[in-house]
């Protein structure tokens, strides 16, 4: 079987997180699973456990001094140097800000071809075909690669399926300081908030929150449905820009793309740009005062309608059945 | 200092985007626009050219209409602006995007850099990073500020896991997010100075990057089906009962 690369980024506690199990689960479609690690310590006995139950095969451990310092080289030159090692047909990365530019500077080294933003991925006659949703999920396109292995980086929340549960082979070495400058990292400057709600990429159920909310103070009215409905928190441009939310609550073009089961806009006009990060929903709810609104084009079910009125009386509602 | 930036056309995300669906391209046959967030990253640029002395150089690669995004490029201030125009261009990957590009920015020379962290159509967001690394360069990128120093960069650079502070010696290559201020207006006077200002046209043959060739294929591209409009109903105090009632009956709640 050929060798499928998974660029593994332990969470804060050092832990294999969900993300980390998907792309091991799309590797396994491919191929043996090879995951790859940085860190500036040895690898606890808990993570290379954690990791045979996600199904990597082996497990191929750098150790550099600056792998928080110097802005993702150490992760570029780990790939490269397990790629050299391993000849694989595939490598694959989470579809983040770190991972997109470690996918396309590994892309450059190895001069192989690259797909972003991964929804799917198969084997068929021997090499590795990726699905795309592209222009806000209007189209699905399938693509693969020639000439070299296949570097892509994946949705989050987007993989899953079966994996042979395994002790992985460890190799660890000290990777050598890179030949290629930096940018430095001087530190963490803002960590997001620790919460209970589900993360936004991901959850199952969205509230969103629009201009319409009209103050930060206001908005809290959209947590308040989310917590009910046991939801992810998610905004309009509009409200980011306000300073209702923060920046990493946007959903759109621009923002964070999601495909819950359902979506709530609450004071969303549901401009073009916003649709693009939702549209892909499996149900949409909209409460607008405005019955003009393009939201309601999308919308299963729409109420016209004050959000300020109606929301509180929905939260009873939930609240009251469940009790 | 002198400061390159990266701009694009882009079907403009307010019309009907379509692909091609035997080629999988984006169709550019409706409305095209520069990519705001190249107006960001120019706006970055010309506030440094404000405050201190620099010239700003746009570079552009993409077909013959990309000629109208260099055009307002320089009406809003920018002092030059270059155009790889190429028919062997089209349908160009990340990979061979980022050759081309970085054997322009070789050529021209430059202290920094500054693109778009991500663009609205093809949404890679790693070109910035691929150039950087095709240049032996480092990259200071998707910042939500951007600091320029005399022989640095720094700034705060977004990310799912929170924002880091991050610096990079100059020459580098900067890449801008959306919390970067909106581009100025063009001034009628800027417009008249900007017919004057130098517009060159590069062709491949002069960059001498044959190599890599475009590597990603397209298979298939289907449309999916638009989604229609369900029930509407306007609120006459009981709208949140009958909304509960949907969200129950679709066991949602
Ligand atoms: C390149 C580009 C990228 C973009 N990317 C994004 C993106 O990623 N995400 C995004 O969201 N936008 C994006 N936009 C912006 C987008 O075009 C819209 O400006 C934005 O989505 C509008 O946000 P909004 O619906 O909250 O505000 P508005 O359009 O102002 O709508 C507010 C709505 O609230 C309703 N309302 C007001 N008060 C109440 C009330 N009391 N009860 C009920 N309803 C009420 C109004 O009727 C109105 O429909 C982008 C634009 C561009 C050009």
């Amino acid at each position: 079987m050929p060798n499928i690369l998974v660029l593994i980024r332990l969470s804060t506690h050092d832990t294999v997180d969900a993300h980390a199990t998907a792309l091991l689960a799309g590797a396994a479609r491919l191929g043996t699973p090879i995951a790859v690690l940085v860190t500036d310590g040895p690898l606890g006995d808990g993570t290379i456990a954690a990791l045979g139950r996600a199904g990597a095969a082996e497990v191929r451990h750098y150790i550099s001094p600056e792998v928080d310092s110097a802005l993702l080289t150490p992760m570029v030159d780990a790939l490269a140097t397990a790629a050299a090692d391993t000849a694989p047909v595939a490598v694959l990365t989470e579809n983040t800000i770190d991972g997109r530019e470690v996918a396309g500077r590994l892309a450059v080294r190895l001069d192989a071809g690259m797909i972003v933003d991964v929804v799917d991925l198969r084997a068929a006659e021997g090499r590795a075909v990726a699905t795309t949703s592209v222009l806000g999920g209007s189209y699905t396109v399938e693509s693969a690669v020639e000439g070299g292995p296949l570097i892509a980086t994946v949705r989050q929340g987007s993989l899953e399926g079966p994996v042979t549960v395994t002790e992985p082979e460890v190799r660890s070495e000290a990777l050598p300081v890179s030949a290629v400058p930096s940018a430095a990292v001087e530190g963490v400057s803002e960590t997001p908030v620790a919460s209970n709600r589900p993360e936004l990429r991901t959850a199952a159920r969205v509230v969103s929150g629009g201009r319409g909310l009209q103050s930060r103070e206001r908005f809290a009215l959209v947590e308040q449905l989310a917590d009910a409905l046991g939801a992810a928190v998610g905004a309009s441009r509009a409200a980011v820009d306000a300073g209702y939310v923060p920046q990493s609550a946007q959903v759109g073009q621009t923002g964070v793309t999601v495909s819950p089961q359902l979506y709530v806009a609450l004071g969303i006009s549901g401009a073009i740009q916003h649709r693009t990060g939702m549209q892909t929903a499996k149900t949409i709810v909209a409460i607008n005062k405005d019955p003009d609104a393009p939201i309601f084009d999308i919308a299963d079910f729409g109420v016209v309608g004050d959000v300020f009125t109606v929301v509180p009386q929905l939260i009873e509602k939930i609240e009251a059945d469940r009790r | 200092m002198k400061i390159i930036v990266l701009i694009k056309q882009v079907p403009d995300t307010y019309g009907d985007r379509r692909l091609d669906q035997a080629t999988g391209r984006i169709d550019r046959g409706g409305d095209l626009v520069v990519d705001e967030i190249t107006e960001r990253a120019m706006e970055v640029a010309l506030k440094e050219k404000d405050a201190r002395k620099a010239e700003v150089v746009l570079l552009t690669m993409g077909p013959a209409s990309s000629v109208d995004v260099l055009r307002k490029g320089l009406a809003l201030g920018a002092d030059r602006a270059v155009h790889i125009l190429d028919e062997d261009l089209a349908g160009s990957d990340m990979l061979r995007t980022s050759a081309v590009l970085a054997a322009a920015l070789r050529r021209e020379g430059f202290d920094l850099v500054i693109a778009g962290n991500e663009s609205t159509d093809g949404r890679g967001g790693a070109l910035a990073a691929m150039i950087a690394e095709r240049l032996g360069l480092p990259h200071a990128t998707s910042l939500n500020t951007v600091a320029i120093g005399a022989d640095n960069v720094a700034g705060e650079r977004a990310g799912e896991q929170g924002t880091r502070a991050i610096h990079a010696e100059l020459p580098a290559i900067v890449s801008v997010t959306e919390r970067n201020p909106e581009a100025r207006f063009p001034s009628f006077k800027g417009s008249m100075r900007a017919k004057k200002k130098p517009l060159d046209t590069v062709a491949l043959a002069e960059l001498g990057v044959a190599e890599p060739a475009s590597r990603t294929t397209v298979l298939t591209a289907t449309r999916r089906p638009a989604r229609a409009a369900g029930r509407k109903i306007a609120d006459d105090g009981t709208a949140a009962a009958e909304l509960a009632e949907f969200l129950t009956s679709s066991r949602l709640i």
